[in-house]
Parts: C-alpha cells; structure tokens; sequence
C-alpha cells in the first residue's frame, strides 16, 4: 500500500479566500511518515486555516483551490465519503479549548466508544475495552470510574486529555494539534506537550503542532514553519531556525519573547501590527514593519526559495551570512521576473 | 521607603454550590495574604488559575472586600466600597483587565471612553479634559485621528493601549494590571509591556502586575510574589526567585516555561492536577504534587518566612534546609 510517495501529506499551492477576501496565499508544505511539523505565526496569519482547508473543514463561503495530496490520492475535490474516511480516521485533529469541543451532555465513555465504532468498527465490550485502554494511555487516572463521567467532571488538562484519546481512536497517522496547550496552565501544559512526545514515539504517528507560543514548537517538533499573512516566510529544521533565523520576522518574534535567564533588558517588539488581509502591501507582507526591508521589498514579493542549508526562505534581504549562494541568486531570479 | 499600599492578612471566602440544593461550601480564594507595594515599585503575582490572584488583585482596590484583614493606603484604612471616600480614592488606583474588548463600551468613542474618569472624578474644564485625552492617547502611542474610532475599528493591542489610556487619566498612583497582555500577540505584547515600563518610570506609578506568564512579570516586575491555592508560597526579587526559585512549586512553574532552542527532557514537569480550591489538602496545599513533601507537609500548613534577605517562602522543607545553612 505504501509505495514510493515519501510524505504522508503534500500540500500544493493551497490558497484559501473567503468572501473574496484572499487569507492564504499558496502554501506548499509536505509532512512526511511519523515527522513532527510545527507551524507558528501570529493570530490571522493563516495558520489554522491551512489544515482546516486541507480538512475540508471550512465553512461553504470559502473557497478553497490548489492540491491536497494524502499518500499520493488527492482530497482537494474528493466526495465526501471519501473525506469521511480521511477525518478523524487517517488525519485527527484536536483543538485549543478542550472543554467546548467535548460534548457536555454524553459521557465521556459512550463519546469515545462513538469514535471507535465510526472508524475501527469496534462494539460493545470491545469498544469499551479500547476506549479504557485509550484513557489509560493518555493518562486519565482511573479510568473505570470515570468511564461514565461528563465532561464537566474533568479539569481542563484532563479534557485535552480525553480529546487526544478520542483523535487517537481512529489510530491515525498524522495528528493534527490546533493550540493544544494555549488555554492551560504552566504546569499543565508541561504536561500535555510531555504526553504528545510520549504518544508519537510510542505510535509513530506524525503530528503537526500549531501554536503561536515558539518555546512550545521547539520543544515537540522536528521542523517547523514560520507563517506570517497567508504565507510561508520561513521553513527549517529546529535548530537552523531557533540557531540562527534568517527571516527578519522570524527574528523578530525571537526578540519579543521575554527571556527568563540574562539580564533584564527592554524588550524588542516589532513595531507596527499585521496587516489587514483585505489591504495587503504591495510587495512583500512584511515590509512595513521591517527594519531590512529596502525599496524593492515595497514593490516584489518575494518567493520561498531553497537554500544551501536546507532551509526555505521568502525574503530578499535575510539577516546575516552575507549576499552569497542562493541569496545573490534569487535577488537575480526576482530582478528577472 | 513608605509603602503606597498595604495588605495584612488579607481573607477572601466565596460559598460555591455543588448543586441548586446542596450545603453551600466556603472557599477560601485567599487565604492570609500580606503584601506592601511601595511607590514607583512593581509588584508581579504569578500563579495559575484558581490560585485566587485576580481576586487579590481587586480586593487591593477594595472592589472586592475583604473578609478579614486590612487594606492600607498611604498608611489610611481603605474606605468601604461605594462609599463617598472609596470613590474619591479610586482615582489614585486604576485597574487594567485581560480583555480590553470587554472592558470598553462598544458605543462610545475612544477619546469619550479615555476621558470618562475625568468627567466621574470632575477633573478640569472642557478644554483642558480635551488636551489632557490628546496628551493621553499621544502617551500610549495612540494616533490623534483615531480618537473618534469605536473600540471594534481598532486592533487588539491599540484597544489595550485605550484601556491603559483610560486607566492613566486620573494620574493614579497604583495601577492593578490583571493579565494585561495575554490575550495580545508576542510582536505586541512586547509594544504595550515597554510602554507600560517607559509610563511608570516617567509617572513614578506603582503597579500591580497580575500574570501566568512567568517571562513578561519577569522582565516587568520588581518583586514576585507566587502564590498557590490563595496563599503566597514565594516572594523574593524579580531576577533571584526566578534565577534561583527556592519553593518546589516556583520550581516547577520556571521549569515547565518553554524556551525557545531547549528540549523537553531536562525539565521537572509536575504531575497531578491544580487541587480544587473548594476541596484544599491537608497541611501544606502544595503536598500531593511535591516531590519533597512528608508527613510534616500533609499535617502542617508552613508558615510564609524569611529564608534570605528580601526573600520569604512557605516550605517545611526550605526552611529546616534555611535553618541547617545558618
């Protein structure tokens, strides 16, 4: 069945507009088996947007083109018994506030055993038996007596806990986690970021993270991409982009976090606020709030482009390693266009 | 140095049902506090949620009162809330809330809603009320021609920026700022907390900064107090307690901030849930998820004292290792 495709998803050229209004501007991204991809960005950058278009999950007003690829077969303009399959099943996704996703009047129990008998076809004692070995896995302590519980009875952590087990029914190959740990507590995120890690080296599974928080994305992830206005700005290992950033954005959400060691200095913000999606700059998006950019940021957009190191990169004036290799190539690339 | 504001002993209990019928249960979301906060200074108070912090945070402005204990302002009781006094003296202490959305009045105009506190409080004429909401709005580094916006035409943290605007009018001497920049994006969560420095240091504000982010009250704060299931369990300098924290819990809550670049495996993660305030452990609260407690902890409840200079904490195990260095 798995024949020579190497990614598990492969996203081409994926553009997303609602009500006229562009939010993504083309995003190509592959997840490959068992990788763990995170994708950062400031609210509005379009980072949600891109799985819950790729999902199928948009409401009727946007209209979604460009190619979703799941090993090979195309979702982008599958029927949707075909989606069906993929959901929940071969893709889960779980979200940032636990206690509205889960419904407050089933019991946990019959709400996990549902998600096993959808995609595993799982019955009675079976089912139950899983779903007990889920909440297990996921650390609900007890999970015979709080099989017959409701949500409310779970705290926040536990919540999020109960989704990951009910995304994991369907035992699928890429989980997808939408700011699983923003509406928790320090210690309770610790928590669950621990148990992610844990599930994906004990299931092989790949996940994509979405946060906004950098510190979380490192922790749990392998690669991750920098999103900022509908696009792409900067993609690389962990180490190449925490190491060493090269996106002046990227940077810059470096430089903003407060840091817990070292002196205390004033922070650097970026100055200016996201641009609004209806009157997006000319050239490149970030432009106005660059300290790099030059007259012809104002007026090019720039492309994500290979570098020699590995990374991608969507700016015509990086920060440091100098004007040489790829970057005195695209700057000639773009004067040609 | 004088304190501006000070808090002895302060207990707040909320009765919370379990159902429509049952026994109502007290809970005590702030159990024996005492704080002073000195002018110019700022005072961080981090913890986690249920921990009883924004509730110190609003009985520090009376607005809350407080079932035991006393509040202090300028070495005077704090009047009762409501009355004549109280209300006189809300102009020197202004509070700021997370959501800034929320907090302004969707009908209203930005320069109409900074200016409000000067017409309550009867602050200068017409004339000057109008240069004061200019210098104001210049001050937060809001622009002149957006004094006539409604708070849905602005962004997230120009909102913030009104709401600090509204909150400076009155010149306070005490700002209570409760969760001020969390709902905001990083790229300007760092705008508004310099700015909040650079208003404090030019206007000799105390304040009183209300945060889970352990990174922002850091960089922000003077002093930290930590606090657990409504007690302070911790206070010492902002660059000591988080440099070196001495209480297991501040322990956990430094270790369990992630850093951008550093892996997951070298950090205490801290099992076991928040307790539920409603149903508080035994002796010291923290027990059930500290890896040092003993049979003392689960008996005893630790007393808040010194361990250092200018640094208290509430540990059995902290303080007998205190005693042993001495």
């Amino acid at each position: 069945m798995n024949t020579v495709t190497p990614n598990l998803v492969e996203l081409r050229d994926l553009k997303v507009a609602f009500d006229g209004v562009q939010v993504l501007h083309g995003i190509d991204l592959d997840v490959g088996h068992g990788e763990a991809v995170g994708l950062v960005g400031e609210s509005g950058c379009g980072k949600s947007v891109t799985w819950l278009a790729a999902l199928g999950l948009l409401p009727g007003k946007a209209s979604v083109t460009g190619s979703i690829r799941l090993e090979g077969d195309e979702l982008s303009a599958a029927p949707r018994p075909t989606l069906e399959k993929v959901r929940g099943k071969r893709i889960a996704m779980i979200f940032q506030d636990p206690s509205s996703s889960l419904n407050p009047v089933l019991r946990i129990g019959r709400q996990l055993t549902e998600a096993l008998t959808i995609h595993r076809g799982l019955t009675g004692e079976s089912a139950k038996a899983e779903a007990l070995r889920l909440m297990d896995l996921v650390g609900i302590p007890d999970p015979r007596r709080r099989f017959d519980q409701f949500a409310h009875e779970f705290s926040g952590g536990q919540c999020q806990r109960l989704m990951i087990a009910m995304a994991l029914a369907g035992e699928p190959e890429l989980l997808i986690a939408d700011e699983p740990t923003t509406a928790l507590d320090a210690t309770i995120q610790a928590q669950i970021l621990d148990l992610l890690v844990q599930l994906r080296s004990e299931t092989g599974m790949a996940l994509v993270f979405i946060s906004h928080d950098l510190g979380a994305v490192s922790q749990v992830c392998e690669r991750v991409c920098v999103m900022y206005a509908g696009r792409i700005v900067e993609q690389g290992s962990v180490d190449q982009l925490f190491g060493a950033p090269r996106h002046p954005y990227t940077r810059g959400l470096f430089d903003a976090i407060p840091r817990l060691d070292g002196p205390r200095q004033r922070l650097v913000p970026i100055p200016g606020t996201v641009p609004n999606p209806k009157e997006l700059p000319r050239g490149c998006a970030f432009s106005p709030r660059c300290r790099h950019a030059t007259q012809f940021c104002l007026t090019n957009k720039p492309r994500l482009l290979l570098q020699p190191d590995g990374r991608s990169l969507a700016c015509t004036n990086p920060i440091e390693a100098g004007r040489e290799g790829a970057v005195q190539a695209k700057i000639l690339e773009e004067a040609i266009r | 140095m004088k304190p501006l504001i000070e808090a002895r002993n302060l207990v707040r209990i909320y009765e919370m049902r379990k159902g429509p019928f049952s026994r109502p249960q007290p809970v005590r979301a702030v159990d024996d506090i005492s704080l002073s906060v000195v002018p110019g200074e700022t005072l961080g108070i981090v913890g986690e949620s249920g921990s009883g912090k924004s509730t110190l945070g609003r009985m520090l402005l009376g607005i809350d009162a407080a079932q035991g204990g006393e509040i202090l302002f300028e070495g005077r009781r704090m009047p009762p809330l409501r009355s004549p006094e109280w209300r006189a003296l809300r102009a020197r202490m202004q509070l700021v809330y997370q959501d800034p959305l929320a907090a302004l009045d969707r009908r209203l105009t930005i320069a109409a809603q900074i200016g409000e506190p000067l017409d309550i409080h009867q602050i200068g004429s017409t004339e000057e009320r109008t240069a004061r909401i200019r210098e104001l709005m210049d001050a937060v580094g809001l622009r002149p021609d957006q004094a006539g916006r409604y708070p849905h035409e602005l962004s997230g943290g120009q909102r913030q920026r009104a709401v600090i605007a509204r909150a400076l009018a009155t010149q306070p001497s005490l700002l209570v700022c409760d969760e001020p920049v969390s709902a905001l994006d990083v790229s300007i969560q760092a705008q508004v907390v310099n700015m909040l420095r650079d208003l404090q240091e030019q206007n000799g504000i105390a304040m009183v900064f209300i945060s889970h982010d352990l990174k922002v009250v850091r960089n922000i704060a003077d002093r930290v107090a930590v606090m657990y299931l409504g007690k302070i369990v911790e206070e010492g300098s902002s660059d000591t307690i988080f440099h070196s924290p001495r209480h297991p819990y501040t322990q956990a809550l430094v270790s369990s901030m992630p850093v951008p670049g550093k892996r997951l495996e070298s950090r205490v993660i801290l099992q076991g849930e928040p307790p539920n305030p409603a149903a508080r452990p035994s002796g010291c609260a923290f027990h059930p998820r500290c890896p040092l407690a003993t049979d003392l902890c689960r008996s005893k409840t630790p007393p808040l004292q010194q361990i250092d200079a200018g640094r208290t904490a509430a540990c059995h195990a902290v303080a007998s290792h205190a005693a042993l260095a001495a």
